[in-house]
């Protein structure tokens, strides 16, 4: 037997003689789940979509709520001890779906296989169907349909729709522009495509300029504007030097400048420029550092909450 | 030994740092974080704002980056319930309304249904479920929020919402809070919402984006939580006001920063090694 499948075979053993034991010895478990059943009375809300509790006992027959009372059965997560809780075994196939898929991603590390294969391809199809069910609702019936047929929105698919709403005329130019995107597709109108492409470049390019000059430009032209001596009011109401703001504000204002420097390609980058540029290189190494260490510590973050998850709601080795 | 280090299959590091993140979950260890300023910022803005002030709620983040943002989108909910602030939920990512939906179900009801002033939909808060069209999406949202949509995310009329009495978009709101998990997110809301119309935000991100919004604090950021660190300081900061949250079942980002400190300190020690390893092997080299 090769090295590798030996490790393999001998972890997915352990990992099988784990689960056993635990299935069999503890009480809770792996990945059980339990619901407890809730009987609940009370009147329908239409603007929460639930029912609202009203006690039973409150409402006699001659209150005009009595014939609107409604009962259903509600299924909450159990508390760990709870006696009237009952095993609940589509919670159950979920938790154990996720925890399953969650080992098979972590088998990368060792190396590429076809559990990996099987929950990365899984994850790109329901992406992909998610996207597309909610684009249906959210543009084409939401942004289309409600305001360009509002009668026929409200009869097949929104019966929110509010009655009286005129058609919105204007909704038919981007309609226009949507489906001239498949015109690239006809052999003689290619060219048509071109135009909604050319409107979405330009609309963009005009929105992000304005954006840009707005909240990045003059504005962080406006923060970098600091004085480099600060003064601040101790409690006796003296003026004394506040080294630490001032400290912080030529920190800045030198940040800025140098890194700007280095980018600055009109004079050549010896003598005094050299070292101020020398110096902005430096700034930037700091900043990507900084924005390197942040972006570990988000992966490890994801690596706790994988943990956490397989530990507690999997296994049931942690947090009660 | 050199030979071995220097040809250490990378697997055995993967192994120590899963070691490093699992153990300290196993045995609870959590890690209190002291406030940075910007994360203290981010809590006297929402305490200083007089009940019932309208907060826009932006939670723009997926599953993927669920594990960073949800402990502080958990946080800044449960805080502006406490202060009795109306809530405006809405994401502008597809993926986003379940994180709507889970935020809402765990903290505005699961929390405070049974406290004896409960939340009550349309009046104290509101789903307004997934805006489409990225960073385009923001400017009417804040101008005017009937011209993209009409309907909440139950498919209920705006205008029979007690909430939206008087409001047309995010230039109605007392605070635009952000939570963002990449494009669009905060620096979209900041350049496309609350600079151009003037409304006060704080935003609240992953690592990733952290050193990209820096920049925009304190001038177009009343404040900015960076991160599972700035998660669990903003805990800290809401338990020390509040002490019925000190208990940790209800400080997810204080309990993760246990794990991530050990990493870190796993990471420090391989860096450290690492280098030491090169240091000698480069001298070794010179002296053949």
């Amino acid at each position: 037997m090769k090295r590798e499948t030996l490790i393999w075979t001998m972890l997915l053993a352990f990992g099988a003689v784990f689960l056993l034991l635990r299935a069999v010895a503890t009480e809770r478990g792996v990945g059980r789940q339990y619901v407890v059943a809730r009987e609940i009375a009370g009147l329908f809300d239409e603007t929460a979509g639930k029912i609202v509790e009203v006690d039973p006992k409150t409402i006699t027959v001659d209150d005009s709520r009595y014939h609107r009372m409604q009962r259903a059965t509600q299924y909450v997560e159990a508390l760990h001890g709870d006696t009237s809780a009952v095993f609940s075994l589509s919670r159950t196939i979920g938790i154990w779906l996720a925890a399953l898929l969650t080992l098979c991603i972590f088998s990368y590390m060792y190396r590429d296989n076809v559990c990996y294969k099987l929950a990365e391809a899984l994850i790109v199809g329901v992406s992909a169907g998610y996207a597309m069910v909610v684009a249906f609702w959210d543009v084409l019936i939401a942004k289309f349909l409600v305001r360009l047929t509002p009668n026929v929105a409200r009869y097949a698919f929104v019966p929110d729709t509010p009655t009286g709403n005129d058609t919105e005329w204007l909704y038919l130019v981007p309609l226009i522009l949507g489906v001239l995107v498949f015109a690239r597709w006809l052999p003689k109108g290619k060219w048509l495509a071109r135009w909604p492409l050319a409107f979405v470049v330009g609309t963009t390019a005009g929105l992000k300029l304005i954006s840009f000059l707005d909240a990045d430009f003059i504005s962080q032209i406006r923060s970098t504007i600091l004085p480099l001596v600060v003064f601040a009011t101790d409690q006796g109401g003296a003026r004394v030097f506040d080294w630490k703001q001032s400290l912080e504000n030529i920190v800045l204002v030198a940040g800025v400048l140098t890194s700007l420097t280095y980018f600055y390609f009109s004079v050549e980058h010896t003598g005094v420029v050299g070292r101020i540029s020398r110096l902005g290189v430096w700034v930037l190494m700091i900043t990507f550092g900084a924005s390197f260490a942040l972006t570990v510590m988000s992966r490890i973050t994801l690596l706790t909450m994988r943990l956490e998850f397989l530990f507690q709601d999997w296994l049931g080795i942690v947090g009660g | 030994m050199l030979d071995f280090l220097n040809t250490l299959d990378r697997r055995w590091v993967f192994l120590a740092m899963g070691l490093a993140v699992a153990i300290p979950i196993l045995l609870g260890i959590g890690a209190t974080e002291q406030p940075t300023a910007q994360t203290q910022r981010m809590f006297d803005y929402i305490e200083a704002l007089p009940a019932g002030s309208r907060v826009l709620m932006a939670l723009d983040y997926d599953p993927s980056s669920e594990a960073e943002l949800t402990p502080m989108a958990y946080s800044f909910t449960r805080h502006c319930c406490l202060k009795r602030h109306k809530l405006y939920f809405l994401t502008l990512w597809p993926s986003g309304p379940p994180m709507l939906d889970k935020t809402i179900s765990k903290v505005v009801l699961g929390e405070f249904d049974s406290s004896g002033r409960p939340m009550k939909y349309g009046e104290d808060y509101l789903n307004l479920g997934y805006f489409p069209g990225e960073f385009g999406a923001v400017n009417p949202i804040c101008s005017n929020l009937r011209q993209s949509k009409s309907q909440d995310s139950k498919g209920i009329s705006l205008d029979a919402l007690p909430m939206m009495n008087g409001v047309n978009g995010g230039k109605d709101m007392q605070l635009i809070v952000n939570v963002s998990g990449g494009y669009p997110g905060a620096k979209e809301w900041v350049q496309y919402g609350s600079t151009p119309h003037n409304i006060p935000m704080g935003a609240g991100c992953t690592g990733v984006q952290a050193t990209q919004l820096f920049p925009y604090h304190p001038d177009q950021l009343v404040g900015l939580v960076a991160a599972i660190r700035g998660a669990a300081e903003y805990e800290a900061i809401l338990a020390k006001a509040y002490p019925q949250y000190n208990e940790l079942r209800w400080r997810d980002g204080t309990r993760r920063m246990g794990a991530q400190q050990w990493a870190h300190r796993l990471m420090i020690g391989l860096i450290l090694l690492g280098n030491a390893i090169h240091i000698a092997s480069r001298r070794g080299r010179g002296r053949r």
